[in-house]
């Protein structure tokens, strides 16, 4: 069980460190339902108003925004510079 | 002295504009004049807050903070006429506003469908959010609802009354919903959908009464004399722009007011934009009347720079709209449309481009897999259109494709031969495209 944990942890560090949320502006229409489904309260929506990818150190990458914004605004997409080692 | 704008409207094209004047003249005086009393808010986010998914307050999307910074006054009142000759705006409540330069981005209004007892209470119509905040007190104690109309808003009700506990029955004129943009499958996959979610689609029916009691709805009757008992009556069978304001100045309109691509109205100091602004093409002579929402953004923005000095012209781009449909994320794009009338809508609906209905010379091809579809217009060269439900991996791609009008001779008969494996020529042809275009920029 422990293990299970530490892998999750892991698995959501590497997720972390190799992709980042980013918005398509132009199909957003500003409702917030990102913003609001956010389990620690960063303001999706104005990354998506002004096409910024969401950089914020706390973001856990869980996808909820992503997953709940009706109108495919928001994707995961590699963060630049930032690729997963590969494993031996 | 600094500039006195005016910006008559609280919508994305108002917002916008007062935005893009701020960025060019920090010193000029902005002002706003709106009939709503509340600040700026997401006009589509409205539907969300009918099913429940977002409270109120999500709605708004800049803070009163931020609108202070803008150095934006904004007005509450209805302004009654405009005089070009000496700059200034009547307002109802009495008194006079005077400009330099003035927007107009009034919006459109719901048509109501003329039937006898339209006027009672509890006929309902979503234009704004005390409409919705409206519809809302009547859920709360009604039991059943009729949906009338076409196109995404008469959708966003009956969902949104669906979601609110209310038993909902939607008419339709004809055989099927929104028949001027969706083929027949497509509209099929989002009637089997409403049907899922509970609502109950009356195919071949026409309202023909409302009935009422003590000035409130209890009932309609339809043309074929089915009574249907309820307390809400919900319509959405198109809207028109909003027009008599800038008659009273003497503007040029049409459909809507009569602008050119820099957004400037037939008097030099008056702009508009947003859901009543009829854009001229200089190059074909045509017009267009588009009620979408990144559209009223980038024409707000177009007139705010001209406003303040710049001379920016309107980017139209390709019209596209990306909305929920039955649940399923649905993205329109560029010219779709269907060689028949939609009975359902008498105007153009909100969320809608004229530019859809236009048919496509193209072939069609259609891909379909389960709880997902994707119809592409084909032409001699390029896509020239593209309906995306479901699965939205390759909106992007084809949004870019289609806008930039992108030869796509290497892949077309195949695409033609074998619409089943689109996704994958398309993905193919796009990593080959699109490596080329950044390869080709200095």
């Amino acid at each position: 069980m422990l293990r299970d944990l530490f892998q999750r942890e892991t698995k959501r560090r590497e997720a972390l460190a190799v992709a980042q949320v980013v918005p398509e502006p132009i199909r957003c229409v500003q409702c917030g339902i990102c913003t609001y489904n956010c389990p620690i309260a960063i303001d999706v929506r104005r990354h998506a108003m002004t096409g910024s990818p969401v950089l914020d150190s706390h973001c856990l990458t869980c996808g909820e925004c992503i997953a709940r914004c009706p109108r495919g605004v928001l994707r995961f997409e590699a963060a630049p510079g930032l690729r997963p080692q590969a494993r031996a | 002295m600094a500039t006195r704008y005016l910006i008559i409207g609280n919508g994305a094209a108002g917002l916008s504009c007062a935005e893009a004047i701020r960025r060019r003249d920090r010193s000029g005086a902005i002002a706003t004049l709106s009939e709503e009393a509340h600040g700026f808010y997401s006009r589509p986010g409205l539907a969300y807050y009918l099913t429940g998914t977002i409270p109120e307050k999500q709605l708004f999307c800049r803070s009163e903070r931020e609108v202070r910074a803008l150095g934006i006054h904004r007005m509450h009142g209805r302004a009654t006429e405009i005089s070009p000759s000496r700059h200034t705006v009547a307002i109802a409540s009495g008194g006079q506003i005077a400009y330099d330069c003035l927007l107009l981005a009034p919006g459109a209004l719901a048509v109501r469908p003329k039937a006898p007892g339209i006027e009672l209470q509890g006929v309902v119509t979503l234009d704004s959010l005390n409409d919705a905040r409206q519809i809302l007190r009547l859920a709360r104690h009604a039991r059943r609802a009729v949906v009338v109309g076409g196109g995404i808003t008469a959708l966003e009700l009956a969902e949104g009354l669906t979601a609110q506990g209310v038993e909902t029955h939607y008419f339709l004129r004809r055989d099927r919903y929104w028949s001027g943009v969706l083929d027949s499958d497509e509209s099929r996959l989002v009637e089997d959908r409403l049907e899922e979610e509970g609502i109950r689609i009356h195919r071949h029916t026409e309202l023909s009464t409302v009935l009422g009691r003590r000035g409130r709805v209890c009932g309609v009757q339809t043309d074929r004399g089915l009574r249907i008992d309820c307390q809400i009556l919900a319509v959405a069978v198109g809207i028109r722009p909003r027009l008599e304001l800038a008659r009273s100045a003497g503007l040029a309109t049409g459909r809507g007011i009569v602008v050119d691509e820099m957004m400037r109205t037939s008097d030099p100091d008056i702009f508009a934009a947003g859901d009543a602004a009829e854009v001229l093409d200089p190059a074909t002579g045509s017009s267009t009347l588009d009620s979408l929402w990144w559209v009223a953004l980038s024409q707000g923005r177009t007139a705010g720079e001209n406003m303040a000095g710049g001379q920016a012209r309107v980017d139209r781009g390709v019209p596209f709209n990306v909305t929920r449909l039955g649940g399923m994320t649905t993205t329109i794009l560029g010219t779709v449309g269907q060689p028949r009338k939609d009975d359902d809508l008498v105007a153009i609906a909100r969320g809608d481009s004229n530019t859809w209905r236009e048919s496509g010379d193209g072939l069609t091809i259609e891909d379909d897999r389960a709880q997902s579809r994707l119809r592409l217009l084909i032409g001699p060269r390029e896509i020239v259109g593209a309906v995306i439900m479901g699965d939205q991996s390759l909106s992007r791609i084809l949004q870019i494709l289609i806008r930039e009008a992108a030869d796509i001779t290497p892949i077309r008969e195949q695409l033609l031969a074998h619409p089943e494996r689109c996704g994958e020529l398309l993905t193919l042809f796009w990593n080959t495209w699109n490596g080329g275009r950044h390869g080709a920029q200095p």
